[in-house]
């Protein structure tokens, strides 16, 4: 069924169902995300999609299209406050981006220019954390982890499907675990899934370190702006332009 | 009256450091001491992070040297996974090519930046003229034309850094048993043959010997005052190669004494049986020596002035830098050269140096090769790597230890400047003597403050290296009488 939303004031026909990031993706409005993978199960756990519907703020990646929605994703409350989010994922962890095998390929650094982050507003914690090295081919590297859960819901055993990766402890205790016995069954491909699921430098392929030339990387060559715009934009060619006819105000 | 004389900080050197000057009532200098007043915490802060993060994060120690440290730490890490000269597994000729060739474009850069931008308005203007004459900028004004050239020079230098490293700073190339990239045919034409807004390396090859012509006029012209300026003593230092000439990436450590006898010869994994650290209370930087000898007589020189000292000739095809290496050592008829100010005689014959190495490896079709890196197995992980190499202001070393799971738990760094603290005083208190020593004035003139910097700054010295941080060098001079009341101050 097809439901008509406004999003920053542009009138849209979207697909009702459809999450508000993707229909605001396909209509070339983007919403920064860490958590969410497009075509996996929404995690709603880093919030940084925020945006405001029909006044309240509500996370673009767990909430679906429906009719009359007003959606405000570029306003300058709800901007900030993304841009809020994110600094406060760099003062929560220790990011040490020059020499982090990520740089380059990190959402949450790509994530940091697009929300014009220039430095926390917030005082940073400098957590103490625990590198682990318990998994033969894994390192986890505890200082980056911002608890998205990704590895923890889309990484799982082959065989049992369990879970590989576990968030151990609440709140301030709380902390990114690995299963060393499940986590050293895992192929050399799954590990690099792993670690290029990852939105940050926390999961890292033991084998493989800074083997993409610095310029060369991913969020160097394309932002991740672009990357997602266009995906949608792919997507919405080949899926929904002949049902979907947008509306110009 | 006893007075003492503040330069605090020291100015046109990369870093924080101060001068103290004491005086007693004859006017005699009776202490001179160059403080550094930065506290490092590289060290430190390295420990716990996995092995391969080290050349990565400690590069960022310097905004000047980074390729140095960079190419440092990944000589560490070589020895760390069991490959390069100190295993029985070769690094690759492309490799070690490509990390050589970001190390003389940084030296080009580094050298042009040091010489240019900070050591010849001291030599174009004299040290009595003004601060805002003495500058790059007054430098524009008198010579457009030569600063046109040196701006285009250092771009090429930094041009090809990003070649090599992918950015002009704090790239990444080097990981554990090679490099990530070659250099493209593209990049390496680019850099052969410029491109707009960028020279050509025959152009790099003629604007080179600027620096070598402004010293020499430079010299002709004030030949007693720059040979008596603050001649002092100390043994050279460099590393060599198996002809026992400078190798800027690779071999062993030599010291050679005033006749160039070799006091010591070492592997630099055996840095530690003959070096040691002396501290002191007032300054971060340490002060090495080498313990057979003691802290005062063990003290070396590196950089510039020690590697022509060391060097007996430089490689067949680099002509230029040969017969200007050549001239130097006749200057002084054998012996090494003690002079503060030929350290810049020296820098200009390096840019010289780095210049034609520069051309002979862009013309080496291995640069284009694809076979990057050696991976060692597991088992021939040592966990410990020692890195050396010359960098533009002298032997800097880079020591890591890691665990069985490769997070690193030690890490000392044993920086150019750092080498050249003991030596650095000596040249203070020379100049110091030669300026104020037995004069009753009262009143700091500017060229007094300038001739103290002038000696310091012959040595290029990283204080960030050597601790870390940089920042705003504002420049105080006071003078306390033996009450430690002021008796006159300037700021600028």
């Amino acid at each position: 069924m097809t439901v008509k939303i406004t999003i920053d004031g542009q009138s849209i026909n979207a697909q009702a169902g459809d999450a508000i990031v993707d229909v605001a993706a396909e209509n070339g409005v983007y919403i920064p995300t860490l958590c969410y993978v497009k075509g996996k199960p929404c995690l709603g756990t880093c919030r940084t999609c925020s945006v405001k519907v029909n006044g309240r703020v509500m996370s673009a990646c767990t909430i679906p299209v429906t009719e009359g929605m007003e959606i405000d994703v570029n306003g300058a409350e709800i901007t900030d406050m993304r841009k809020a989010l994110v600094e406060l994922l760099f003062a929560e962890g220790n990011h040490n981006c020059p020499s982090c095998e990520k740089s380059g390929r990190c959402e949450l650094q790509a994530t940091g220019y697009e929300v014009d982050m220039m430095v926390s507003r917030f005082p940073y914690r400098f957590t103490p954390r625990v590198v682990d090295h318990a998994s033969a081919t894994v390192w986890l590297e505890r200082d980056r982890c911002i608890f998205c859960q990704r590895c923890v819901e889309f990484i799982r055993d082959k065989e049992t499907n369990q879970k590989i990766f576990s968030i151990k402890g609440r709140g301030t205790h709380a902390r990114i675990e690995i299963n060393p016995t499940l986590a050293n069954k895992m192929s050399a491909e799954q590990v690099r899934e792993a670690s290029d699921l990852c939105p940050v430098g926390c999961i890292i392929d033991k084998t493989q370190g800074f083997n993409d030339p610095i310029g060369k990387r991913k969020f160097e060559i394309k932002s991740i702006r672009a990357r997602v715009l266009d995906t949608a934009a792919k997507n919405m060619t080949a899926n929904q332009a002949n049902s979907l006819n947008r509306e110009h105000p | 009256m006893s007075r003492k004389l503040i330069i605090d900080p020291v100015s046109k050197i990369e870093g924080h450091g101060k001068v103290v000057v004491q005086m007693d009532d004859n006017n005699q200098v009776t202490d001179a001491k160059l403080h550094v007043v930065e506290f490092r915490g590289f060290e430190k802060f390295i420990q716990g992070h996995p092995y391969w993060e080290a050349p990565m994060l400690l590069q960022r120690i310097c905004g000047i040297c980074f390729v140095s440290h960079h190419l440092c730490g990944a000589k560490a890490l070589d020895d760390m996974v069991g490959v390069g000269y100190s295993t029985a597994t070769p690094m690759l000729p492309t490799p070690e090519k490509v990390r050589r060739l970001g190390h003389y474009m940084q030296q080009l850069q580094s050298h042009v930046t040091a010489y240019f931008y900070c050591i010849v308005p001291d030599m174009l203007f004299g040290m009595d003229a003004a601060p805002e004459q003495r500058n790059v900028v007054g430098l524009v004004e008198a010579d457009p034309e030569l600063v046109k050239r040196v701006v285009a020079l250092r771009k090429w230098g930094q041009e090809g850094i990003k070649s090599v490293l992918g950015k002009r700073m704090h790239g990444i190339n080097s990981v554990p048993g090679g490099v990530n990239q070659n250099l493209s045919q593209a990049a390496r034409d680019r850099l052969v043959n410029g491109a707009e807004g960028l020279i050509s390396l025959e152009q790099v090859l003629e604007y080179a010997q600027d620096g070598l012509k402004i010293f020499k006029d430079f010299h002709a012209k004030n030949r007693a005052e720059v040979d008596a300026f603050a001649e002092v003593p100390a043994l050279n230092m460099c590393l060599v190669n198996e002809q026992g000439n400078v190798d800027y990436y690779h071999g062993n450590m030599r010291i050679i004494d005033k006749d160039k006898n070799i006091v010591e010869e070492l592997d630099y994994h055996d840095y530690l049986d003959y070096f040691s650290e002396a501290t002191e209370e007032w300054s971060y930087m340490k002060f090495p020596f080498l313990k057979a000898r003691g802290r005062e007589a063990g003290s070396v020189r590196v950089g510039p002035l020690a590697r022509v000292n060391v060097t007996k000739a430089y490689e067949d095809n680099c002509p230029l830098a040969n017969a200007a290496l050549q001239e130097f050592h006749d200057y002084t008829k054998g012996k090494a050269n003690d002079m503060t100010l030929h350290t810049n005689w020296a820098r200009a014959i390096e840019i010289l140096h780095s210049a034609e190495q520069i051309k002979v490896l862009l013309n080496d079709a291995d640069l284009q090769k694809d076979e990057l890196i050696i991976t060692p197995a597991s088992n021939a992980w040592t966990g410990e790597g020692v890195g050396v190499v010359e960098a533009p202001r002298g032997t800097l070393l880079h020591h890591y230890r890691a665990d069985k799971e490769g997070n690193i738990t030690f890490a000392n760094l044993v920086v150019a400047t750092t080498q050249n603290n003991t030596v650095m005083n000596r040249t203070v208190r020379a100049v110091a003597d030669s300026y104020l020593g037995g004069k009753a004035q009262a009143e700091i003139t500017e060229g007094l403050m300038n001739a103290i910097e002038v000696g310091i700054r012959a040595y290029d010295p990283c204080l960030s290296c050597a601790t870390h941080a940089m920042g705003q060098m504002p420049l105080v001079v006071t003078v306390l009488g033996a009450d430690g009341k002021m008796i006159d101050e300037k700021i600028r």
